[in-house]
């Protein structure tokens, strides 16, 4: 996994083997601003899950900070109750610099917990406030985890998670407002259009309740995806994501790394601060390059 | 070789430790809006700014109370025996970790804790040792306990019981401030709300059954040593302290029934004047919230009543024998900002509890400002003082600024299930290291004044393995010998009644009386309650 | 390559002082390392299951309430027996002299005393890992 992480040159002959042994895991991606008790919920749905005899992957993700380059990985506080679980395994993960809500390599490592037979595979972002949706490119089933008082702000909220979301959770719902959070939410989606509208349900992760709820709304959605072969639509996405990343990141690679280019940019840059160039005709001129270049190679 | 001389460098030395800006003098100006009558007073009159007492210790001295415990209950008895002989004048009870913790010494997760850092107390029977040939009646016990406070409680009332005493005669402290807990100290059991629930509890029967009994010692301590800063103490403590009112309100206690044996505890930290200035602000913002906000009629119920102990986090583990230099100053400070009791923290801590020598020392230092110095002889000898007024209003202001931002996170409990308060600890923790580490910070002999290849030559006391093994038999003998059909029954009673709204601390002390052992008592209501976990924050 | 030293910081046993591991942890952090930090309460069964699932380079105990002679040998003896032995078992806490030498026989590497540096634990990994 630490090379998968890493990008090592091992990586992709890794993956290239474990690749046709996945497709049995359920993925679930568990979103939400911060101290909306993701972690306490991952843990406790887990613990359903476990109940029902599935295996289960978690990975949480935390912030790299953008000055040192290290992070502080701190969701496992919260889930201490599994770590000696045999059918549970846990793996923390730093954004490195993504910023979507996940780390680079969140879809590569649920492959491999895929490739090792777990049956659910659990995704936490990070949630430090910004909208994180790129957690939907890679889970088949959506959670969006609110709190009663996240009712003001979820007006402002609404564009992208509302849409992500194949179920609402409102945490803590022992709190007030938690009733009107939840009616909040229905009026907002009735307004929109939907296949199939999300779920809203109501927990209170630190006692477990409405989890058992929760679980069974995740088979229902599963089942929906695969009776209406939805499934297929999110597995394409997810795929051609996938590759379109790749392939980016090759191109990248190739275009960055090659010293004409490197040159020329440089050549540019000065030119435009010097007001003899602009950033769109420099663009243009490093792209007509590269495919000179390309040709020959 | 040349001599090298130490110069001045980039020391702070325009703040307090805490990092409040200070002149580099005060004069009349600094304190023109301060009116007498209205913000100091007379010591005994509001808002005891000038101390809780009329006569303060000119009519009687601070309680010299020692914080201690290790080892089996029999090993601190005779510590108890040697303090008092010495003129101690009250006892505090340190408890080892598995017992802060709700656990049995035979426990798993207690191997290797048993007796470490205090004493090992699993049953009533290990409190009948502890208290043998100790009038409980006279003496006044301060316990430090919080998660299972009620059950180390009942624990103490049934061995009083058992010495002929009467719970009416009993005077002494739980801590039992769960609160600070969550915020910094770490040795919680149950969530908030069951745990406020048992507090109201506590505090519905002792004012029935043990009225001397202060029920809440509301504990700055524990967050000044996780490493906040003097206003941080100040604050988080005193909201703390109006959040369990507010739950005693709720819960239908009249306010002037509970709120008189509510009592504080303070740390004593580095920064002379700071120290002194938190003492006073503490004493003047409690007497008006509670006359203002919670409309307390009784005079006691404004009375802020402190312990103060010296702080432990700042002993070094480097030449040691500094510790009791920079005890004294906090000891004086603690006895100058008036304090009711005070504990000094002995020389060898870093290393391990305190042997007799370094304890008799601690003790000694409290008697030397008692009786030689001669700053007992005037009341708040520092009132006026244009630097200590002035600071005194400061830090009362910056409280206040703490208060507004807590009343609009929806109160304590929500900032703290938040992680608000762990987090500004945290960072002022981290701050103050890295002021250490640059050196802007001076820690003698840590960071400057370092003697080279410096070898410990103090004697250390080591607990050994035979307190846990003789704690193991005690414990296993005592689960043969008792009634075990009895034992289940009053732990389903327990359980039954943790589900109502029934006072659990009668269930708890029929158990207790049955030799039901601390973790078997916790573990039935940890079933009810649940267990916390903490919002991870750095 | 974008590799990354994994470090887990630790509280085993009862003991609830974590200004120190709290400390550390964002000093590492501030360094460059990627820390997995696991709250309190840790048996050594518990961290040595995260230090594997975790798959990190080395795993540092804070300890201030004297059960070190219990602790650090468990976890190792754990290591050993799950084949983790690559990974560096490091320290902190009040720990006299005479323990840090039984310690470091057992090859539990640096015991960091209080009144640390925080750099200076920072520099002895960097070194230690070759950085």
């Amino acid at each position: 996994m630490t090379l998968i992480e890493n990008n090592d040159h091992k990586a992709k002959s890794i993956l290239n083997t474990l690749y046709p042994r996945t497709g049995n895991a359920w993925r679930i991606g568990i979103t939400g601003p911060p101290g909306a008790g993701k972690s306490t919920l991952v843990e406790k749905l887990a613990m359903e899950c476990v109940k029902h005899n599935l295996s289960v992957g978690i990975v949480c993700i935390d912030p790299t900070s953008p000055f040192s380059g290290g992070a502080i990985l701190g969701d496992r506080v919260r889930m201490s109750s599994l770590f000696l679980d045999p059918k549970v395994f846990i793996r923390s993960m730093a954004t490195r610099g993504s910023l979507g809500g996940i780390a680079k390599a969140t879809k590569q490592m649920c492959d491999l917990l895929d490739a090792f037979k777990k049956d659910i595979i659990i995704i936490e972002t990070i949630g430090v406030g910004q909208v994180e949706l790129d957690v939907a490119g890679i889970a088949f089933t959506t959670i969006v985890v609110l709190v009663p008082e996240a009712g003001d702000s979820i007006q402002t909220m609404k564009a992208g998670l509302m849409e992500i979301a194949d179920i609402f959770v409102v945490n803590k719902s022992d709190r007030d407002g938690a009733d009107k959070m939840v009616m909040e939410i229905q009026s907002i989606l009735e307004m929109k259009d939907f296949d199939r509208i999300p779920v809203v349900l109501k927990t209170i992760g630190t006692e477990g309740k409405g989890v058992t709820d929760l679980y069974k709304s995740i088979l229902e959605h599963k089942d929906y995806l695969k009776v209406t072969n939805k499934i297929k639509q999110r597995m394409q996405s997810t795929i051609q994501t996938e590759i379109t990343e790749i392939v980016q990141e090759h191109i990248d690679k190739q275009v960055w790394r090659n010293p004409k280019i490197k040159l020329a940019l440089n050549r540019f840059i000065d030119n435009i601060i010097n007001g003899r160039q602009t950033p769109y005709h420099a663009a243009d001129k490093i792209y007509a390059i590269w495919k000179k270049l390309g040709r020959k190679i | 070789m040349k001599q090298k001389i130490n110069k001045e460098n980039n020391r702070i030395n325009d703040a307090t430790i805490s990092g409040i800006p200070v002149k580099i003098i005060y004069v009349p100006d600094d304190i023109k809006d301060l009116n007498y009558d209205r913000d100091l007073g007379m010591p005994g009159q509001y808002p005891y700014t000038r101390g809780v007492r009329q006569t303060m210790y000119r009519g009687r001295l601070w309680t010299m109370r020692q914080f201690s415990g290790f080892g089996t209950a029999k090993d601190t008895n005779k510590r108890y025996k040697f303090l008092l002989a010495h003129g101690e004048t009250g006892l505090s009870v340190a408890f080892d970790f598995p017992t802060l913790y709700g656990r049995d010494s035979d426990e798993e997760i207690s191997a290797g804790e048993v007796g470490k850092c205090g004493v090992a107390i699993s049953s009533l029977a290990d409190m009948e040792t502890l208290f043998d040939g100790i009038p409980m009646a006279e003496v006044s016990t301060s316990m430090t306990i919080n998660g299972p406070a009620s059950v180390i409680w009942a624990f103490y009332i049934a061995a009083a019981e058992k010495q002929g005493v009467k719970s009416k005669q009993l005077r002494g402290t739980i801590q039992n401030d769960i609160l600070k807990e969550y915020i910094a100290q770490k040795s919680w059991l149950f969530p908030p709300k069951p745990s406020m629930r048992i507090i109201t509890d506590i505090m519905e029967f002792a004012a029935q059954h043990v009225p001397q009994w202060n029920t809440i010692s509301i504990s700055g301590y524990h967050i000044r040593e996780a490493g906040s800063t003097a206003v941080q103490e100040l604050a988080f403590t005193l909201k703390d302290g109006l959040t369990y009112v507010e739950e005693g309100i709720k819960a239908g206690l009249d306010v002037d029934v509970f709120a008189p044996r509510l009592s504080y505890f303070f740390n004593s930290h580095l920064d002379f004047f700071e120290e002194i200035a938190k003492y006073r602000a503490a004493r003047r913002i409690w007497a008006r919230e509670m006359k203002n906000t919670y409309k307390a009629k009784k005079p006691e119920s404004l009375l802020l009543r402190f312990h103060t102990q010296t702080a432990g986090c700042t002993l070094t583990a480097q030449q040691p024998e500094n510790n009791i230099v920079r005890t004294a100053f906090q000891g004086l400070a603690a006895v100058l900002g008036g304090t009711q009791s005070l504990h000094t923290n002995s020389m060898d801590e870093t290393w391990a509890l305190p042997t007799e020598k370094a304890v008799l020392i601690a003790l000694r230092t409290q008697q030397l400002i008692a009786y030689e110095t001669g700053v007992a002889n005037v009341i708040d000898p520092l009132g006026g003082s244009y630097y200590v007024e002035s600071l005194t209003n400061k830090m009362e202001q910056e409280a206040y600024n703490y208060f507004k931002k807590i009343d609009k996170m929806g109160g304590m409990i929500k900032a703290i299930e938040n992680g608000y308060p762990q987090r500004e600890i945290a960072n002022a923790a981290y701050n103050y290291q890295k002021q250490v580490e640059q050196k802007k910070r001076t820690f003698v002999g840590v960071n400057d004044f370092i003697l080279a290849d410096e070898k410990l030559e103090m004697p250390i006391l080591k607990i050994d393995h035979r307190v846990s093994e003789e704690q193991n038999k005690r414990i296993q003998t005592l689960r043969k010998k008792r009634n075990n059909a009895q034992v289940a029954k009053v732990l389903k009673e327990l359980k039954r009644v943790c589900q109502t709204k029934e006072n659990v601390m009668y269930p708890i002390l029929k158990a207790v009386k049955a030799y039901a052992t601390l973790g078997e008592i916790c573990a039935a209501m940890k079933e009810i309650f649940g267990v916390y976990k903490e919002p991870p924050m750095f | 390559m974008d590799k990354k030293l994994r470090i887990l910081v630790a509280k085993p046993g009862l003991d609830g002082h974590d200004r120190g591991a709290k400390v550390v942890a964002r000093a590492l952090r501030d360094a460059g390392f990627e820390v997995i930090y696991t709250g309190l309460h840790q048996t050594p069964d518990m961290i040595v299951a995260t230090a594997i699932q975790e798959d990190v380079n080395a795993v540092g105990l804070s300890i201030l309430s004297g059960a070190h002679m219990t602790i650090f040998p468990n976890v190792m003896k754990l290591l050993k027996k799950k084949k983790a032995v690559d990974i560096l078992l490091f320290g902190g806490g009040i720990i006299p002299d005479e323990d840090k030498k039984a310690l470091y026989k057992l090859g539990v590497g640096k015991l960091f005393g209080p009144g640390t540096d925080t750099a200076e634990i920072v520099a002895y990994l960097k070194k230690y890992f070759k950085l």
